[in-house]
């Protein structure tokens, strides 16, 4: 223990500020979601302006007002809006990891491990794709989907995260594999392996963390993406979530609580998912104790 | 067991040529010790024995089987990393089993070839660890296991104890050579410790800039050197050099004045004309305390204690040279030391080969 830390005893008055300085930087950053939840929960149908944020006649209503919006289809049974546009946010957004993951491994893996023509090339046009806002890009994608026949739909969808999705993971995922010792692989080799038994046995496990936690990024991003989304989807039924919610304010009326309790529902995977994933993602942050 | 041949091995990367035609031949059995400075290419060519370079030209034979195209997998050979290039998510136990299992073997076959490992390098009570959880040591000795257990034909070393402590590295170094007596199988160890390759060595290969510059037991390599470059590099302190030492009647034509007489003049043939220049080389141990009737005499600058011995700083006549006596000699700063020479060694000052007959 080094002798500044040794025997220094923290005062009761030190102690105390400091808790003070995190309690209010705790309250800053948590005032605006306590806003969201008690909006969510409030009855009162205008809010009026106050400094707590404690729902006004405490109710579930907006909730399973949004919970439970249903589509009404002449001369069929209502369907459920709301889990629709929920599944097709999660399903749009796995979509978009699992080809971004699938696609950047072997790329990241070839960029970090080999020499070959065009490699600095392609690595600086692949960058260059990311200095432009996905939103530039937004018209080129429409017609491009629209001659495929894809607008409006869910696949439609994931190829234009894709296009943003796919480049970031190269990046990320080169990196990871770049820290990998390549004594590894190569000693799998001796000890039997052909590359592709050394990459999948080996290096691929030891990337583990960073796959998981470029594969949460890719879904983050497609899961809140809203302006691609509001622009190639069409019908109801397809939108995703971030459409649902912008929905609820329009240029003339903004209702407010239906926003705020569709934000909190629309959370909970996202809640779910970084519960299952933060033992990959600290190991993410901690990576580099990959080495043998 | 196999007998390892290289034959007229050049490697190149791009414009640099690393190896510029390298001949090994290591018999069946054998413990062949790569030695050079960073740089010589003994990493490249133990990594060619491995296959995981390709050669630019030239044959790499196991026996009698050309591998020189094989796949590293296919030429039946272990290697211990510098790294050790432990698998860090298998435990120590499935770390010994990778290649067995890539080999498919039985799984009987393998549980008591790893528990026959694990004893031999008394790591039984580490097989359910993760190597992230072992010390340097440990994790030396799983990467050593890890070899052993596939019984290969060839074993390949590249600095296997440069991540050890001094003590440690002196342990596992005894470790290996009885290893190797024990299993017989031909060996290839790469280092730039000089300790390591006397010690292991049946055979040294000193590498130098591409070339093998010599190539013998530790002992022949140690006492006649080849070359300038193999006097200095073995040997700890390194050999005194003297330039520009004149061959004179009687002797040569020290700095400062002194006439070194050469006892031996026979060992240089006809390379001791008159008037000729000549490197002169001394090892450090190679001098003795000679009062009565001393070889040269030298000024000490500086005594330093190493325990058994003692390395002097000296001067001859401008020129600096050290010396290592027995620690009981009782020399100190300032004396005029008497030394007689036990060995010298001469070199062309152009080529730098030795000039022993």
């Amino acid at each position: 223990m080094s002798p500044s830390g040794q025997g220094r005893k923290v005062s009761l008055t030190e102690s105390i500020g400091a808790h003070l300085l995190l309690v209010v930087a705790v309250a800053f950053a948590l005032y605006p979601l306590l806003w969201v939840v008690s909006l969510a929960f409030s009855g009162a149908v205008e809010p009026t302006p106050r400094v707590l944020p404690v729902p006004l006649e405490p109710t579930l209503e907006h909730l399973r007002g949004v919970a439970f919006s249903t589509l009404e289809v002449p001369g069929e049974p209502d369907r459920w809006l709301f889990g629709l546009q929920l599944a097709n946010s999660i399903v749009i957004s796995l979509a978009t990891a699992l080809v971004g993951v699938v696609i950047a491994v072997p790329t990241a893996y070839a960029l970090a491990r080999f020499e070959f023509v065009g490699k600095e090339g392609g690595v600086r046009a692949l960058l260059a794709t990311q200095m432009f806002p996905a939103v530039a890009s937004a018209i080129p994608l429409y017609i491009i989907l629209d001659g495929l026949g894809l607008l409006g739909t869910r696949s439609g969808l994931v190829l234009c995260y894709a296009t943003t999705a796919v480049p970031f993971a190269i990046f990320q995922l080169r990196g990871a594999f770049e820290t990998i010792p390549r004594d590894l692989e190569e000693a799998a080799m001796v000890d039997g392996a052909t590359r592709f038994e050394a990459f999948r046995k080996v290096v691929l496990p030891a990337a583990r963390p960073a796959i998981a936690v470029t594969a949460l990024f890719a879904f983050m991003s497609a899961y809140n993406e809203f302006v691609l989304a509001h622009t190639m989807l069409g019908r109801e039924e397809m939108y995703t979530v971030p459409v649902v919610l912008q929905r609820y304010i329009s240029e003339f009326s903004a209702d407010w609580p239906k926003f705020a309790a569709g934000s909190l529902i629309v959370s909970i995977p996202v809640m779910i998912l970084f519960y299952i994933a933060q033992r990959h993602l600290i190991a993410g942050l901690t990576a580099g104790g990959v080495k043998g | 067991m196999v007998a390892v041949t290289a034959r007229t091995i050049v490697k190149r990367f791009g414009a640099t040529e690393v190896l510029r035609g390298v001949d090994v031949h290591v018999p069946h059995g054998g413990f062949a010790v790569l030695v050079g400075p960073s740089g010589c290419g003994k990493s490249t060519l133990l990594r060619l024995l491995a296959g995981l370079e390709e050669v630019t030209s030239g044959e790499i034979r196991f026996g009698d089987r050309d591998v020189t195209g094989l796949a590293p997998r296919d030429r039946d050979i272990a290697m211990v990393f510098q790294s050790y290039a432990l698998y860090p998510h298998l435990t120590v136990r499935d770390n010994l089993a990778f290649g067995l299992n890539l080999r498919k073997t039985h799984p009987a076959t393998i549980a008591s070839r790893v528990a026959e490992v694990s004893a031999m390098l008394g790591l039984d009570h580490l097989l359910d660890r993760l190597p992230r959880a072992l010390s340097g040591g440990q994790r030396q000795r799983v990467a050593m296991g890890r070899a052993i257990v596939r019984r290969p034909q060839l074993f390949l070393f590249d600095e296997p104890l440069s991540n050890l402590d001094a003590a440690l590295r002196a342990q596992v170094r005894v470790e290996i050579r009885k290893l190797h007596d024990q299993l017989g199988a031909t060996s290839v160890y790469v280092t730039h410790d000089q300790v390591e390759a006397m010690t292991l060595a049946d055979q040294i290969f000193v590498l130098n800039r591409g070339v093998v510059e010599q190539v013998g037991p530790p002992r022949e390599v140690y006492e006649l050197p080849r070359t300038r470059f193999v006097a200095g590099f073995l040997g700890s302190p390194a050999m005194n050099f003297l330039d520009n030492v004149q061959v004179a009647a009687g002797g040569l034509a020290l700095p400062g004045g002194q006439t070194l007489a050469i006892r031996d003049s026979a060992q240089f043939g006809s390379a001791l004309q008159p008037g000729r220049t000549v490197s002169l080389g001394v090892r450090p141990h190679d001098f003795v305390v000679r009062p009565d009737a001393p070889d040269l005499v030298v000024d000490v600058e500086l005594v330093e204690l190493l325990g058994p011995e003692l390395q002097i700083h000296a001067r001859l006549g401008g020129a600096p040279l050290t010396v290592c006596l027995d620690s009981q000699s009782g020399v100190a700063r300032g004396d005029r030391l008497p030394l007689a020479v036990r060995a010298l060694h001469l070199f062309d000052p152009a080529t730098g080969l030795s000039l022993r007959a």
